[in-house]
């Protein structure tokens, strides 16, 4: 009598290891063509929707700087004249960070780009800005000058007067260094790298005159959707 | 910089006083605060209202 025959390879497949299911997970999210577009709609091209772009050229030049700033040391920022030079690229592409990001800020919001399954895009935007705050003030303190003096011990009653104050000491120069230049920093990053996945998952945010008239034509039995140039803008 | 470089921004900006305020009720404002949210509103606007190089020819025509 002959052997049973064998099962069906299906059967027998090996479970998925953890790779292959993130893998899966991340491709099925974002597949390549979400990931890195050709191009954008051409609602796009326009002033507004340059800030979030302008936003992360600053904090590349923030980045940049700050690394050059943490390898030579107070020293050489404060007495020598490209120490300076750096502390001011540092300085004010910072202020420009902030400013761009504002500008965005606004923009999105009267946009209401949480429109089309984008809320976690706006949330996640929100929580950069509200990390960004303390990551640029505890710059401010970490400068080793008088400067950063009068800023610890002014900021310092604002913390202890919330209860931070015992873990998040504004005078304590070591930690507030350490959180500067690693803790919040990777924060940031971390944050904007959701953001702009996000961004991508879901595509930039239509203008509302173009969800009206998108919304128009796919009631109309004729309409195709060919026009108004929003594709993969849409929700995904 | 030089110091004909700060001698000169030192002519221009003299920074050798208390900071000028914008004081109205509870908001206390340092003018040089006050001149950057200004310019966060003209930039917003101008985004809005200057037209993007290429915008209408992306768009067809049809914008």
């Amino acid at each position: 009598m002959s052997s049973v025959a064998p099962d069906p390879p299906a059967a027998h497949a090996p479970a998925k290891s953890w790779t292959v299911k993130v893998r899966e997970a991340g491709v099925a999210a974002l597949p390549p063509e979400k990931l890195l577009p050709d191009g954008q709609p051409t609602y796009v091209a326009s002033w507004i929707y340059m800030f979030g772009v302008a936003s992360i050229a600053s904090l590349i030049t923030i980045i940049g700087s700050g690394f050059i700033l943490a390898l030579k040391g107070p020293a050489w920022w404060h007495y020598t004249g490209i120490g300076h030079f750096f502390n001011s690229i540092h300085l004010w592409s910072v202020e420009l960070f902030f400013f761009v990001m504002v500008v965005h800020l606004w923009g999105k919001y009267w946009m209401a780009a949480w429109r089309g399954g984008r809320t976690r895009v706006w949330i996640t935007g929100a929580i950069v800005f509200l990390v960004a705050v303390p990551t640029a003030l505890t710059g401010y303190v970490s400068q080793q000058n008088f400067d950063a003096q009068w800023i610890s011990t002014q900021a310092k009653d604002a913390m202890n007067s919330v209860g931070a104050g015992a873990f998040f000491n504004l005078t304590n120069f070591g930690q507030m260094y350490s959180w500067h230049i690693l803790l919040l920093p990777v924060a940031v990053v971390l944050l904007v790298s959701v953001h702009v996945l996000l961004v991508r998952k879901h595509g930039v945010v239509p203008p509302f005159e173009l969800e009206q008239r998108k919304a128009a034509l796919a009631a109309t039995p004729a309409g195709n959707g060919a026009s108004g140039g929003a594709d993969g803008a849409g929700k995904s | 910089m030089g110091h004909l470089g700060t001698d000169v921004l030192g002519a221009v900006f003299n920074l050798n006083h208390p900071a000028h305020t914008v004081d109205w009720s509870f908001i206390h404002l340092s003018v040089a605060n006050v001149v950057v949210i200004g310019l966060m509103f003209i930039v917003f606007f101008l985004a809005i209202l200057l037209p993007f190089p290429g915008a209408s020819r992306r768009r067809g025509g049809a914008s």
